[in-house]
């Protein structure tokens, strides 16, 4: 099987968020790949186990992102691509998508996983807008996975429920939490991810033009959530109480 | 100069931390109470491939250094010291020995089971009247008929009831008053060799720690460790390796105490303020912090130099005394900031109290390192 794993380096979870002339902050900031895409890399390999066949790991992004493969391909991902952005102007999730359209345009796949969304941006658009461009079916929020020959049985996640849907290959989906548990990467793991092949692309090597790639978004601006106020306790008699509070959220927070 | 882990050492960094953070911390408390050896997360570590790191690859080793090494200890520290210590001297008092002094046929069988996690590693040195002054051993090895027949008794035995085989030394000659120190590989399960594991301890308690009665053991001759008389010179170099390993566990005990401490000065309020707005706090954890950040970094120079090929014996004695003695200071202010809370077991803090406590004794006492460090100087 020819396995594809679409792939996002994040900001690591336990970071602060940090505004600077507009715009996040990157200094000192820790890395990860993206926690949805772990699952993703997961699966993949559990399908070439299971099925046979190889693992590809492709990313667009900063040159930085080969961390985030080597780690991939430290899981046990067989090979990586690396498809630099740096030269796109505002990319957006139409730029990721019409990148990776183009680098998947000569490649034979049967299976593509993503991650349901990115922690970042978090817009769970890169995916199905792919496999519209591919003209392949896509499924999202997936929590299970069965494949047989071409026969293609999810399991998604809807919004606490489960939706059971059959397709087939070539198919794109994007893995939800509960898909699966991602292992460490192991000792030989890392100590061979080195030796793996990690191809480096440029947009010019998919026969794109930068303007074509030129995101259709534009930020406004960029701000923290307000801080949190610290909450009011109510004293004294249980009716003086109810009474203070329906006359705050009247006159104070009007919402009554 | 370079201050940065390479890609492989960060990879390794981040896996541990992980692993540790989701296996090994959220137990500790638990099994220290019930003094419980947790044999399925040795065995997990095995699976990924953790228990033979700097062993080569051809007996199942990872072929890592020894600064990812020192990394894996103090993750493992951090989350559970009594795992530190297991780990430390499952390679470095275990597997070292035999991969540095071992025949092949010798690494081949004895290595191999240690780098898969099939065996732990164990050394038998320490006996009742043989601490920091190894010229104490007693334990004989009598050749006889084509074999070594050992008597004697081993104290302190990190592993030996999960080891199926360990190197020890005995006394093979005396001339002129000089006795002559050989190590041997041997089975624990052959016929007239106990392990004993019945210490009741001040920490390090989900920790294996016990005592070797041989009676009559036979070894056969090519299970000689190394020269015959060069027993006590082996086991000093394995030692060198050693210290490293227990540096290391002093940082990741510090790290766990000092992080512990900063987040509850952070929460616990007195006088309407969080503690850490208290220039008193704030002084104790910035030295905390301090310390951990000198003995690290003592610890990562003396690993490098180690796999660099380059004496290091000096720097590792440094790197142990200062991270164990720091480590206990780290730990004391620890429960400070805590106050009341700090003396109670689910605050942790007086664990790592109770585990660092050991890195002050084992492997050579402070008084040794000071004094390996003063032979070093020259004195």
């Amino acid at each position: 099987m020819n396995i594809y794993v679409i792939l996002k380096r994040t900001f690591d979870t336990e970071e602060k968020i940090v505004i600077e002339n507009g715009k996040i902050s990157e200094d000192g900031v820790e890395f990860i790949i993206n926690p949805y895409d772990e699952y993703a890399v997961e699966e993949a390999i559990k399908l070439r186990d299971e099925h046979g066949g190889e693992v590809t790991v492709v990313t667009v992004g900063e040159e930085e992102s080969d961390k985030q493969l080597r780690t991939a391909l430290a899981m046990g991902a067989d090979k990586s691509v690396l498809i630099d952005d740096e030269d796109v102007e505002d990319g957006d999730q139409f730029s990721t998508a019409k990148i990776l359209a183009a680098y998947f345009e000569d490649k034979e796949v049967d299976i593509i996983i993503g991650g349901n969304v990115a922690i970042d941006g978090a817009s769970g658009q890169v995916g199905p807008r792919l496999a519209e461009l591919l003209d392949i079916p896509h499924v999202t929020t997936i929590t299970k996975l069965e494949i047989d020959g071409t026969n293609v049985k999810i399991e998604r996640d809807v919004e606490g429920d489960v939706e059971v849907i059959e397709t087939s290959l070539p198919v794109l989906v994007t893995a939800q939490q509960g898909l699966n548990e991602p292992r460490y990467p192991s000792l030989p793991g890392i100590m061979k991810a080195k030796k793996k092949p990690l191809e480096e692309l440029e947009i010019d090597d998919l026969d794109l033009d930068e303007d074509e790639v030129e995101g259709k978004t534009r930020t406004l601006e960029v701000y923290l959530p307000p801080e949190k106020q610290a909450g009011k306790v109510l004293e004294g008699e249980l009716d003086d109480q109810v009474k203070e509070l329906v006359s705050l959220l009247r006159s104070e927070a009007k919402v009554i | 100069m370079n201050f940065d882990l390479t890609d492989e050492q960060k990879m390794i960094y981040k896996m541990i931390r992980e692993f540790a953070e989701e296996e090994v911390a959220p137990g500790a408390e638990q099994r220290d109470k019930e003094k419980r050896f947790p044999v399925e997360m040795f065995k997990k570590l095995g699976d990924l491939g953790l228990m033979g790191l700097p062993f080569p690859e051809e007996y199942g080793g990872g072929g890592a250094d020894t600064v990812s090494f020192a990394i894996v200890v103090e993750e493992l520290s951090r989350a559970c010291g009594s795992a530190g210590i297991t780990y430390s001297a499952h390679i470095s008092l275990g597997g070292a020995p035999i991969n540095m002094f071992g025949t092949e046929e010798q690494k081949q069988k004895y290595l191999t089971p240690i780098c898969t996690g099939e065996s732990l590693g164990a050394f038998g040195l320490t006996e009742p009247n043989a601490g920091s002054d190894a010229g104490g051993t007693e334990t004989t090895a009598i050749h006889q008929e084509g074999e070594w027949v050992i008597n004697g008794s081993k104290c302190f035995i990190t592993n030996a009831s999960y080891a199926k085989n360990l190197a020890l030394t005995a006394v093979t000659d005396r001339k002129d008053g000089e006795k002559e120190i050989t190590a041997f590989i041997t089975s624990t399960e052959a016929p007239g060799f106990k392990v004993i594991d019945n210490y009741e301890k001040l920490g390090l308690n989900s920790s294996n720690t016990t005592e070797l009665i041989m009676e009559d053991v036979r070894v056969p001759e090519e299970n000689m460790l190394g020269k015959r008389g060069n027993g006590f010179r082996q086991f000093l170099m394995t030692l060198d390796g050693g210290r490293i390993g227990i540096g290391a566990m002093g940082v990741g005990i510090a790290q766990a105490a000092y992080e512990k401490a900063l987040s509850y000065a952070q929460e616990r309020k007195q006088f309407g303020k969080p503690l850490s707005k208290f220039q008193a706090t704030q002084f104790k954890l910035a030295d905390m912090a301090m310390k951990i950040e000198l003995a690290r970094t003592m610890v990562y120079k003396a690993a490098w130099l180690k796999d660099q090929g380059r004496k290091f014996a000096k720097e590792a004695s440094m790197a142990k005394l200062y991270a164990s003695e720091i480590c206990m200071e780290v730990c004391t202010q620890a429960i400070q900031i805590h106050g009341g809370y700090g003396y109670m077991k689910d605050y942790h803090v007086e664990r790592y109290y109770r585990d660092g406590r050991l890195l002050e004794i084992g492997e050579g006492t402070s008084e040794v390192q000071r004094m390996v460090i003063a032979r070093e100087l020259g004195c």
